[in-house]
């Protein structure tokens, strides 16, 4: 299974999850929003999205459906499921404390 | 948690699997969705529409690449790479039908050779007693006597064990069933009133009789029903308990009917119903209930043991018991000792040789699989040698070896399960038919052997281990093969003149036929042997016709009334040459030994008995109507009577045993258990009396005047059609009495159950010969038409160079004919050692028999001719000028 390069193993799933917690987006929808929230830092390739996606989708973590977007083309709208909720909680509490524990360590060789 | 993903994940897998089109359109639309705002968005930046387009792909970074992710995202991909190779699979096959059709049906055989006898197995012997608890069960045995126990010591040892929850036993009878519309013979077990307690059994309509209705004899007139003999009889009809019959004229009251399923504790025997054996006088016409000394009443005791006692223990406390009685009895009592077995089979008197009986034919069906496995694994390995080119060529392509196996194998598995259908389908006939099949025509004997789970589980298991064998045989030519080689050059790279898998293949599979075929001749040459073996008696040309009188209520002094009638009756009917009469055949299933003494001994206790003899008593006709041949002395006549001294009509073998030597013997003394002293007034010729394949056995026959028995045997010879003789006969015998059953059958007929046995033995051994030979033949067709059609071009080079037939044929076919010889040599030794093995079951059977062997070289000669004949005829039949033209 192919990770993007340019981000921290497991982030991208995070992001997605999220940004699917606050709506159902599609897919078009969601590259535009991931390059919005995170200013245009975390580049994720166009092509690295769908694969993320379908893999969390097989989890069972997002479901999908088709429906019409707001240009009236039929597009597959992605939603965050009961266990995809509890699975940010858990994604997002990792992250914390990775991130805490790294910055901990970069504060230590600043001092 | 489990669940739940589950509940989101299974309908996205099951999507992609069944409707994998539609889920690749969706993927093809969302990614296209993707691309198009990607190129409206390059197109507002000013790009031109085509580099817009590519560039939108560019940013997508491999569309095809990122659809495989997707698509590998699904985790189906081993399913449907399964599925892929079934399609191609079935492709294949369906490309070489003659070839599926062969592989199949050879599997189909062999498969089907298998379940049928694994079917009987699990019958049989592995879930034998539909009982609860049936493990707990256990029949008692001795030493003689098969197990039969006096009435008197059976209450003594159901009363006097500690090892068993209840002691229950029961005798066979055959009574007149009156219903008042009609009178028909119907087989009934006499059981001990806590029979049906013991075996932990409920009814399915009404009650059963318990230990607490028996009050001495003949106290207990109730009926049990069968729920076969209820269905078939009685078509169901619910307000049948309460319904007065008549039972050898007696009236019984029907009160239940035993469940569906339960068949007693012997498992082939099905009785019309049960009655309480303490009724044994109204069923039997003698009253032995009382008598220790006759080891008749009680046919098999058996019960279950209590929690916690094992079957030693059970050993020890019974002999302890029959010790006490051998010593309190001295002179009815011996040889009082007890194992345990399975009640099912009869205890080991059956069970043992139906165990070798089958652990024989299961060696044997393995041993058809073996070699159906070996003949498709040659004919895998030639195809895929054919197909080295298509192999080369998909692996220069960039397909991996594991999947080209995978593709070989799922072919191979497709094949192994065509012929496991086929072959259980077979079977299931088989079975289903040998169910209803009646093999004694006068007992209501059948073998249920439908089929269950177990035996379809064990065919599919069966057939799918035998694709996966025959499956990897080509595995390491494909794990060779050298795609630039082949490519390169063609498939016609002939390999030397090594020993190749193939050849190893055939050889083992011609040898395992040789086996079978070597086995299948000793039987059926053992058969005809035992046909031609001297019985004692003629039975061609001979009717019986036997009830028995206590049905039509007879007793006393109008027994032998009766039967004189009868046989003056039938001596009348024109064509018969002579009537006796007996009260049991040789060759019955009820054969009576009792002791004997020499005539000085005083203290008749068993012990100092000189052996036991077979006993019989007769009319003064009947050595001449059974064709008995009198040796010396004199034959009964009528004058002896019970006025005149006892006398005794003995055998060869009892009058060299008993009194040295033929002549010896005549108007000699010997005396029977109660004391009576008998006169030997002639000497018989010595026969088959308990089975065909016994050793010679002392007999004696006494008059029937002198020793009277209700029991009627009629023995008529004549010189009629059989089945107008029958006609006549049921005809005389119901003008005599119309409320007689009688069963009319030709001696041959009756026999059946004596050859029963070894008539199984030899049809099955037959059959699996049969396969053997089948086998056989496809396996060199097999390899001689790929030898030839592989070196086609080398022959037509061969006749066009003026190599004379013999010499193409040579060429051809010699490999071949020489691997059958060497696997026919193996196989006949292995057959002659594995032949001892057959002669437990086989009557005569022996494989040092010029025959034997004469036949099965013969046969495994007409095998190869016959499979080399096709293969052979297009050698000869080569036209090199187009052969050469061809390529």
């Amino acid at each position: 299974m192919s990770r993007p390069s340019d981000l921290v193993q497991g982030t991208l799933d995070l992001l997605l999850l999220k940004i699917l917690a606050l709506e159902p987006l599609n897919g078009w929808a969601i590259s535009q929003r991931l390059k919005v929230v995170s200013g245009e830092v975390l580049q994720v390739s166009d092509g690295s999205l769908y694969p993320a996606l379908h893999k969390l989708e097989q989890e069972g973590w997002i479901a999908s459906e088709w429906k019409p977007s707001e240009n009236n083309r039929r597009a597959k709208f992605y939603s965050l499921t009961r266990l995809g909720r509890r699975q940010l909680q858990i994604e997002a509490a990792n992250w914390t404390r990775l991130s805490d524990a790294i910055t901990q360590v970069v504060r230590l060789e600043e001092a | 948690m489990r669940i739940e993903h589950w509940f989101y994940t299974l309908p996205l897998r099951l999507r992609s699997l069944f409707r994998r089109r539609r889920v690749e359109r969706d993927l093809d639309d969302e990614l296209q969705d993707h691309l198009d705002h990607k190129t409206s968005e390059f197109l507002a930046q000013g790009l031109p529409p085509l580099q817009a387009r590519r560039a939108a792909l560019r940013a997508m970074d491999g569309l095809t690449q990122r659809k495989e992710q997707c698509r590998e995202a699904r985790r189906v991909g081993f399913i449907e790479d399964t599925i892929d190779d079934i399609r191609y699979g079935i492709r294949v096959l369906k490309k070489s039908p003659g070839f599926t059709a062969v592989a199949a049906l050879t599997l189909a055989l062999a498969i089907g050779a298998n379940a049928v006898v694994f079917g009987v197995a699990n019958r049989l012997i592995l879930h034998p007693l539909g009982l609860p608890h049936a493990e707990s069960l256990y029949g008692l045995q001795r030493p003689t006597f098969f197990g039969r126990l006096s009435y008197p010591d059976y209450a003594d040892l159901r009363d006097r064990n500690r090892s068993f929850e209840s002691l229950a036993g029961y005798g066979v009878a055959s009574v007149g069933l009156d219903t008042g519309d009609t009178s028909t013979r119907a087989w009934l077990l006499e059981a001990t009133g806590n029979y049906f307690d013991a075996l932990g059994v409920q009814p399915y309509l009404g009650k059963f009789f318990h230990a607490s209705d028996e009050h001495g004899p003949d106290s207990a007139p109730y009926l049990v029903l069968s729920y076969g003999y209820w269905h078939s009889h009685f078509q169901d009809d619910r307000n049948v308990v309460g319904r007065v019959v008549r039972l050898n004229k007696h009236p019984f009251t029907i009160i239940g009917v035993t469940p569906p399923d339960f068949q007693g504790a012997i498992l082939f025997f099905f009785p019309a119903g049960y009655v309480p054996l303490v009724d044994q006088e109204q069923m039997d016409g003698v009253n032995l209930l009382d008598s220790r000394a006759n080891n008749r009443s009680v046919f098999q005791a058996l019960g279950r043991l209590k929690p916690g006692v094992t079957p030693a223990q059970a050993v020890a406390d019974l002999n302890s018991i029959g010790n006490y009685l051998e010593k309190t009895y001295p002179k009815e009592d011996s040889q009082m000792t007890f194992q345990l077995a399975p009640p099912g089979l009869y205890g080991d008197y059956l069970g043992r040789p139906v165990r070798a009986f089958l652990a024989a034919l299961t060696l044997l069906a393995g041993l058809i699989l073996l070699a159906a496995c070996a003949n498709l694994g040659s004919l895998f390995a030639a195809r895929a040698s054919d197909r080295a080119r298509e192999v080369a060529l998909r692996l220069a392509l960039g397909s991996s070896r594991s999947r080209i196996l995978r593709t070989l194998l799922t072919e191979a598995v497709l094949i192994s399960l065509l012929g496991g259908v086929a072959g259980l389908i077979g079977s299931k006939v088989l079975l289903d038919w040998l169910s209803v099949w009646q093999p004694v025509p006068r007992f209501p004997i059948h073998l249920l052997l439908a089929p269950d789970g177990n035996v379809y589980a064990f065919a599919l298991v069966v057939a799918l281990l035998s694709g996966l064998l025959f499956g990897i045989v080509p595995v390491r030519q494909v794990m060779r093969t050298d795609p630039y080689q082949v490519v390169k050059a063609g498939t016609r790279v002939i390999g030397g003149r090594r020993v190749t898998l193939r050849d190893l293949l055939l050889v083992g599979q011609i040898a395992i036929c040789a086996v079978l075929v070597t086995a299948s001749m000793v039987a059926v040459r053992g058969m005809t042997r035992s046909m031609d073996a001297r019985l004692g008696f003629e039975p061609a040309n001979v009717m019986l016709a036997d009830t028995d009188l206590v049905m039509a209520g007879y007793n006393g002094d109008a027994v032998p009334a009766m039967q004189k009638r009868m046989m003056d009756a039938v001596a009348a009917i024109p064509g018969v040459t002579s009537v006796g009469l007996t009260d049991q055949p040789p060759l019955g299933e009820d054969g009576k030994a009792p002791v004997v003494f020499a005539e000085q001994t005083t203290d008749l206790r068993p012990a100092n008995a000189l052996g036991r003899a077979m006993s019989y008593n007769i009319s003064p006709e009947y050595f001449r109507a059974a064709g008995t041949v009198l040796l010396a002395g004199r034959a009964i006549d009528w004058h002896d009577d019970r006025n005149a001294p006892r006398v005794s009509v003995v055998n060869q073998e009892f009058a060299r045993k008993i009194f040295g030597s033929v002549p010896g013997a005549v108007g000699h003394y010997f005396k029977l258990r109660d004391g009576t002293r008998v006169q030997a007034a002639g000497v018989v010729e010595d026969g088959k009396y308990g089975s065909l394949t016994e050793d010679p056995e002392m007999a004696m026959f006494h008059p029937l005047m002198q020793s009277p028995s209700s029991v009627t045997w009629l023995i008529v010879r004549s010189n009629r059609e059989p089945r107008q003789m029958a006609a006549i006969l049921r005809k005389t015998l119901r003008n005599l009495d119309q409320s007689l059953p009688v069963t009319i059958q030709t001696w041959s007929q009756e026999m059946d159950s004596a050859w029963f046995a070894a008539r199984v033995a030899t049809v099955s051994l037959g059959v699996l010969g049969l396969m053997g030979a089948v086998l056989a033949v496809s396996g060199i067709f097999g390899m001689a038409a790929y030898s030839v059609s592989k070196r086609l071009r080398e022959l037509g080079i061969r006749m066009a160079l003026g190599a004379r037939r013999s010499e193409v044929l040579q060429a051809g076919l010699g490999r071949a004919v020489k691997l059958l010889a060497i696997g026919s040599v193996l196989g006949l030794i292995l057959g002659m050692l594995s032949a001892r093995v057959l002669a437990a079951v086989v009557f005569q059977a022996t494989p040092r028999d010029p025959m034997v062997l004469g036949g099965v070289v013969l046969a495994m000669m007409m095998l190869g001719l016959l499979a080399t004949w096709i293969p052979a005829q297009r050698a000869l039949s080569l036209d090199p000028s187009t052969l050469l033209r061809e390529e």
